[in-house]
């Protein structure tokens, strides 16, 4: 045991030049993989100065993205915060017949391509769909329409939440509760008092997460998009749509606040982290 | 102010009948009766899978029945959820709430209650404080259970439950996650407590030691079931079977046969001792201070001798087998190598019935 463990740190203190490569190397390919895509975004953005920002952002359509992007995420988000809630909760407290499928059932949207996360719903409730000329009798339009970007959104980061929870609440265990049972707590005081607060930053940071991935979701909406400007179009379509269009500022101006969004969930997901690493607790 | 916390609450009776519970198919509790009288601090004592932390689960309405009555205070408890049964419950690891000051943490019970049954906050906050103060951590009232001591987290959970003044108080394991030192201290002080506040006090244990040194009365269990229930002197003097004997301080094992009355030691010719016990296969058991040894030639010989402390410890060959033997300081002791004669006439007959084939005797000597 000893001597593996000699050898091993002579071998990395031998060749301190071959760390220094390595190090250097990953630097090298960090900046360039990483870093330049993001500065060519915001440099491509600001090519025509601010007054180009501003214009780009001052187009019809271009607010009418950001405006479904908002609402698409203010739907799905909240609906897979509760689902992904509850679904941990069970998984993580009780054992039950089908509990390793249901498992497997929440990881399926991270398995499936997005295009494929799309294309059910227009296969369900598209025009030539399953249930799709029943909803037209019935006058309800879900695909090429904001119910089915919301859907779609869902569907694909449905897993978010309730991954990040699952192992959180099954490490904690059930004894907190168990205690706020004995000590007269009812279900909702023991949810509220004691389950949510000892989550609570795992759960911020799913929801980060799954609201980063819901505004920049691209496959699974442009499949039940149907492209309509000003009407289906959320921030990822848009930017495509203008890029085809060569309009590269209005193309990089939104494609700019969708990276902001991106650093702003990086530094709060960094934050988060922090916490619960200085808390002691466990880090997910 | 201590005196609001020691306040004496009504201790309950508990009466258990037939009490069944198996999980999976397998059974936990297997007919559990017992009763407990108000005020009294009873252990329940097993080796783990006995069912003994399933029986106090069942008690707060952690788990529920299978069949049979739970009776606390003149109350069937059947259906009775846990948070309405009253009962204070200390668990293993005390699951303190994390995210809470220890203040906090002990007003839990009284800050659910029901807007009209609950004190006003002034009260609260003096019930907790002078709780804080019974247990010795009055100056902790702030911290996070993270920043306190596992003996001290031990008080604060022993606190929480108390603040609601349940009637009935239950302890899973109470020391089990504390080192040696701190836990014999606590021993002392926690049953101190339980006369204090005038409770009844049920507590699980596997350390027989613990369980004879604090309790009143003893539950041994077993397989689900209970093999006994006596006070500490007469479970050790008396153990009702085979494995009580063995569980409950260092026994020696002889395999014997029993023919007209006398249990007939195997390989020692002229040893029967009288029992009750019907004819065929048997085993006596004998603790390591009961054995006699007497001058002269005889079956036993002496391989060692060690003379540390008041005891004289001595390896012993008799039969094929080598035996641990105590004998005070002042008494004739053999030297290495000498034969000498043997006096098992203490040792307690068991037949080896079907049940403890079946679930084996492996836990011996635990001391």
């Amino acid at each position: 045991m000893s001597q593996s463990i000699t050898h091993a740190v002579r071998a990395t203190e031998e060749r301190p030049a071959a760390r220094i490569m390595l190090t250097a190397l990953t630097i090298v390919l960090l900046l360039l993989l990483l870093l330049l895509p993001l500065a060519a975004v915001f440099a491509e953005a600001l090519s025509r100065g601010l007054t180009g920002v501003m214009a780009a952002l001052g187009e019809p359509d271009a607010l009418a993205a950001i405006e479904l992007t908002l609402i698409v995420a203010a739907v799905s988000v909240p609906l897979n915060t509760v689902c992904g809630l509850a679904s941990a909760w069970c998984i993580g407290r009780f054992g039950f017949p089908g509990r390793s499928l249901l498992i497997t059932l929440i990881e399926l949207p991270f398995s499936v391509s997005p295009v494929i996360s799309g294309l059910v719903w227009v296969l369900l409730f598209g025009a030539n769909g399953w249930f799709g000329p029943m909803l037209e009798r019935a006058g309800v339009r879900i695909i090429f329409a904001i119910p089915g970007l919301i859907l779609a959104t869902t569907f694909v980061t449905f897993p978010f939440v309730a991954r990040t929870l699952i192992p959180l609440m099954q490490e904690q265990g059930a004894a907190e509760e168990e205690a706020a049972l004995t000590l007269g707590a009812s279900g909702w005081q023991t949810f509220w008092r004691v389950t949510l607060p000892n989550i609570r930053w795992g759960l911020l940071y799913g929801v980060l997460l799954c609201n980063a991935r819901a505004m920049g979701e691209f496959g699974a909406v442009a499949v039940v998009s149907g492209h309509v400007r000003g009407q289906t179009m959320t921030m990822p379509l848009q930017v495509e749509a203008l890029f085809n269009d060569y309009d590269w500022v209005g193309a990089f101006t939104i494609a700019g606040l969708l990276s902001l969004l991106a650093l702003l969930t990086l530094a709060v997901k960094v934050a988060v982290e922090w916490r619960i690493g200085r808390r002691g607790g466990p880090l997910l | 102010m201590a005196d609001r916390a020691s306040r004496r609450a009504a201790a309950v009776n508990v009466e258990l009948r037939d009490v069944r519970k198996s999980f999976d198919g397998v059974a936990a509790l297997d007919g559990v009766s017992l009763s407990v009288a108000p005020g009294e601090f009873l252990a329940l004592l097993g080796p783990s899978g006995s069912g003994k932390t399933t029986l106090l689960r069942v008690l707060a309405g952690l788990e529920f029945v299978d069949s049979g009555d739970i009776v606390v205070g003149g109350r069937n408890m059947d259906g009775v959820p846990a948070r309405e049964r009253g009962v204070g419950f200390v668990f293993q690891h005390y699951a303190l709430f994390r995210h809470m000051t220890v203040a906090r943490n002990v007003a839990f019970g009284l800050q659910v209650r029901p807007r009209r049954q609950r004190p006003p906050q002034r009260e609260i906050h003096a019930r907790v404080q002078s709780l804080l103060d019974l247990m010795g951590i009055g100056d902790l009232a702030d911290r996070h259970p993270e920043q306190v001591s596992g003996g001290q987290r031990q008080r604060v959970a022993l606190a929480r439950a108390l603040a609601i003044e349940p009637g009935l108080l239950l302890l899973d394991e109470p020391f089990g996650a504390l080192d040696a030192k701190v836990r014999k201290s606590l021993r002392i002080w926690l049953r101190d407590l339980h006369d204090r506040m005038g409770l009844t006090s049920i507590f699980v244990t596997h350390d027989q030691a613990e369980a004879m040194e604090m309790a009143d009365r003893v539950a041994v269990l077993r397989g689900g079931r209970i093999e006994q229930v006596d006070v500490p002197d007469r479970l050790y003097a008396e153990p009702a079977s085979a494995f009580v004997h063995e569980f409950l301080g260092e026994s020696i094992r002889l395999d014997c046969v029993v023919a007209h009355g006398r249990a007939h030691v195997d390989g020692l010719a002229d040893c029967a001792l009288p029992t009750d016990c019907p004819p065929g296969p048997a085993i006596a058991l004998i603790r390591p201070h009961e054995i006699g040894l007497l001058p002269g030639s005889g079956p036993a010989r002496v391989e060692r001798v060690h003379a540390v402390g008041p005891m004289r410890r001595l390896r012993i060959a008799l039969a094929g087998q080598v035996l641990e033997v105590l004998r005070p300081a002042d008494a004739w002791i053999p030297v290495a190598g000498q034969t000498c004669g043997i006096d098992l006439s203490r040792a307690r007959i068991y037949t080896s019935s079907t049940r403890d084939a079946r679930l084996g005797l492996r836990v011996s000597s635990s001391s």
